[in-house]
């Protein structure tokens, strides 16, 4: 993957919350790209800035958060730093978006189509008598039946499944070369996740987008994503590639993470969990964020804070490789993934 | 459609033979119009005979089934203070009225909403402070206090305005308006902005609350995800959203300014329905104020009616089930 060029660079991106009692930094330091076509996934706990990251990239940080520093790059060119008009016209037509609610993401005023038009219309060369055929195919697309009658329904008049096709399809309509999906199917049923999860695979291999997937839902990622990073605390702790990453989970977090999905194949009393709470932004600890819940804490864990480096074939920022990072065991590892 | 617009009028009818009830009510109980028409000399035939004449003697819902027909027809009687019909003082005054209520409500919408959307948007802005201190003073001064200061600077200093009455009207028909002359005109400009001001300020509070809600959900978000022009996110998506308070709060107010019109009407000595209402209280002119009454509640009660279909046009969660009466 690394001779082709990524079409999305996330270079030691940094955000910050002002807030009256001193500076929150919300992202430290994420460093990622994303190359066409691949889908990466990214878990973590509530908090640990998963949707954070992809507000930054689409450029709606909630104020008064901002970045303070990194650059992101599309195909090379940065967009951190572009005026906002300037980034509006990459939104959507560049970057599509998928947000978490399907009840919530669509205006309850102007039906479907409408929705559907505006957008096309907006960022495409299209008339509106084009734009409307175009949104009866991409209905079609996203398994909506009878999709030319339902294109003058308004939300409303749809299911949450359903809705969420339709997020998707204005997520996807100006054909944009990556999606930051961000949670896109926890508020779903779970008998329609695994089809809306299904549906959002097939498009982005149809149309070749490359996709950033925010979950906190492990078995979603496992099925979807080519290569995951692993969030705590702001920071990624581990990256790799997915299949990887379930299997020799190297930082002790991620193990944790990859515990807590359910195992179809044996029976468990009871289901692993890792005790305590992710730190909040207020308090980090000094060291490494994940010390205070670390099963395999020690000394140095205490004080130094790790960066990512080599580990059972991924990266991991965590103390236990920083003696195994040698040539050998890093060929090894390499070979692995 | 058609049936919630019958099942909406049904539901007014009880509201509007209460009122009527209430000022059927106020002859009976608010003085004797025996009394005041025999005069101080009167033998007890001339009184048995008025009464007969008057209709007292017969059973109560006998004396009201027949106000309310002739109200329903628009028949009030005779006004005692004046031996008009009730019918032609109001018919005379209303136009007034109304033209001052509209145009006060058209500036309080023409200038509130876009100040409610630019200070919902532009939250720190100096222009947003300064228009929600002026929106302080506009909600806490009397009207009466806003009437006489604009008289005094516009009429006493500057001299630019008048500081009563209509100016020159023409008829169109049976309606008399002063927005066809140019002092007419002049004369309509500092009633309307007493009577607004209030309004005004209200509603740019209103769309200000509102956008601030509406500008947090996830489909304003998503909208700017998808690259829509700003343009296109604060009038089409945004104020969309805020229109059905606003509408409910408008329509309201419209009927407020109509009915309490009389503060305005006084200080300017505006020659509508709320200084005839205010004039006949003084007299005691009962056939007046029961006919005003009900005039008010019929204007609330349309404007209400006016408000729902509104409802209907913009938001179509409101419109399956329409039929089945509330919503």
């Amino acid at each position: 993957m690394s001779d082709v060029k990524p079409i999305l660079e996330v270079r030691n991106l940094r955000v910050e919350f002002p807030t009256r009692r001193g500076t929150l930094v919300a992202l430290n330091d994420v460093s990622f790209s994303i190359a066409p076509g691949e889908v990466l996934g990214v878990v973590g706990e509530s908090g640990a800035g998963k949707s954070m990251t992809g507000a930054a990239i689409i450029g709606l940080l909630e104020p008064p958060g901002r970045i303070a520093g990194g650059q992101i790059l599309l195909e090379g060119r940065r967009i951190d730093n572009l005026p906002y008009q300037e980034l509006r016209k990459i939104r959507g037509r560049q970057i599509g978006a998928i947000f978490q609610d399907p009840l919530t993401t669509l205006n309850p005023l102007y039906t479907v189509g409408a929705q559907l038009i505006e957008t096309m219309v907006t960022h495409l060369p299209l008339n509106p008598a084009q734009a409307r055929a175009k949104a009866i195919e991409w209905l079609e697309l996203v398994g909506i039946p009878a999709a030319a009658q339902r294109i003058d329904s308004y939300p409303h008049e749809f299911s949450g499944g359903m809705r969420q096709r339709v997020v998707i399809a204005l997520a996807l309509c100006a054909e944009p070369k990556l999606i930051v999906a961000d949670e896109p199917t926890t508020a779903l049923d779970v008998s329609i996740q695994a089809q809306v999860i299904a549906l959002l695979k097939r498009l982005a291999r149809e149309k070749g987008t490359a996709m950033m997937l925010v979950t906190h839902d492990m078995g979603v990622i496992a099925e979807t994503a080519d290569r995951v990073a692993v969030m705590y605390a702001g920071r990624i702790v581990e990256i790799g590639a997915v299949r990887n990453v379930v299997k020799h989970a190297a930082h002790p977090y991620s193990s944790g993470l990859m515990g807590s999905i359910p195992p179809v194949s044996r029976r468990l009393e009871r289901m692993q969990q890792i005790d305590g709470a992710m730190p909040r932004l207020s308090a980090i600890p000094k060291g490494c964020p994940y010390n205070p819940r670390c099963p395999k804490v020690f000394d140095r864990c205490m004080v130094e804070r790790p960066e990512l480096m080599p580990a059972e074939g991924n990266l991991a920022a965590c103390w236990l490789y920083a003696d195994t990072a040698r040539p050998g065991r890093d060929a090894e590892g390499a070979a692995h993934g | 459609m058609f049936a919630f617009i019958v099942s909406r009028v049904l539901q007014a009818l009880p509201v509007m033979l209460t009122v009527a009830l209430l000022s059927f009510a106020m002859f009976a109980y608010v003085g004797d119009p025996v009394a005041i028409m025999l005069g101080q000399d009167y033998t007890e035939a001339q009184r048995t005979q008025l009464i007969a004449d008057l209709g007292l003697d017969q059973p109560f819902f006998v004396q009201f089934f027949k106000f309310v027909v002739n109200a329903a027809q628009g028949e009030f009687g005779l006004s005692y203070r004046l031996s008009r019909p009730v019918a032609d003082l109001i018919a005379e005054r209303a136009p007034a009225t109304l033209e001052l209520a509209l145009c006060a409500a058209a500036l309080a919408l023409a200038i509130g909403v876009p100040m409610g959307v630019y200070t919902g948007l532009y939250r720190n802005s100096w222009l947003s402070r300064f228009f929600l201190t002026f929106s302080l003073i506009g909600v806490s001064l009397p009207t009466f206090l806003i009437g006489i200061l604009l008289i005094l600077t516009f009429s006493v200093w500057l001299g630019w305005l008048p500081s009563f009455g209509r100016g020159d009207t023409i008829r169109w028909g049976w309606w008399s308006t002063g927005l066809g002359t140019w002092s007419g005109l002049k004369a309509l400009i500092l009633p309307s902005i007493t009577l607004g001001l209030f309004q005004l300020t209200l509603i740019m509070r209103l769309v200000r609350a509102e956008m601030l809600e509406v500008l947090r959900t996830d489909y304003i978000k998503f909208a700017r995800a998808r690259g829509l022009t700003n343009r296109a996110v604060h009038f089409g998506h945004a104020l969309k959203n805020t229109l059905v308070p606003v509408i409910t709060i408008t329509g309201l107010q419209l009927g407020a300014i109509i009915a309490f019109a009389i503060v305005t009407e006084t200080v300017f000595q505006w020659p509508g329905m709320g200084l005839l209402f205010i004039q006949s209280v003084g007299a005691a002119d009962i056939p007046v104020m029961s006919a005003y009454l009900l005039l008010i509640a019929l204007m609330f009660v349309t404007i209400n009616l006016i408000v729902d279909l509104l409802y209907y046009a913009v938001d179509p969660r409101l419109r399956i089930g329409g039929g089945k009466g509330g919503h």
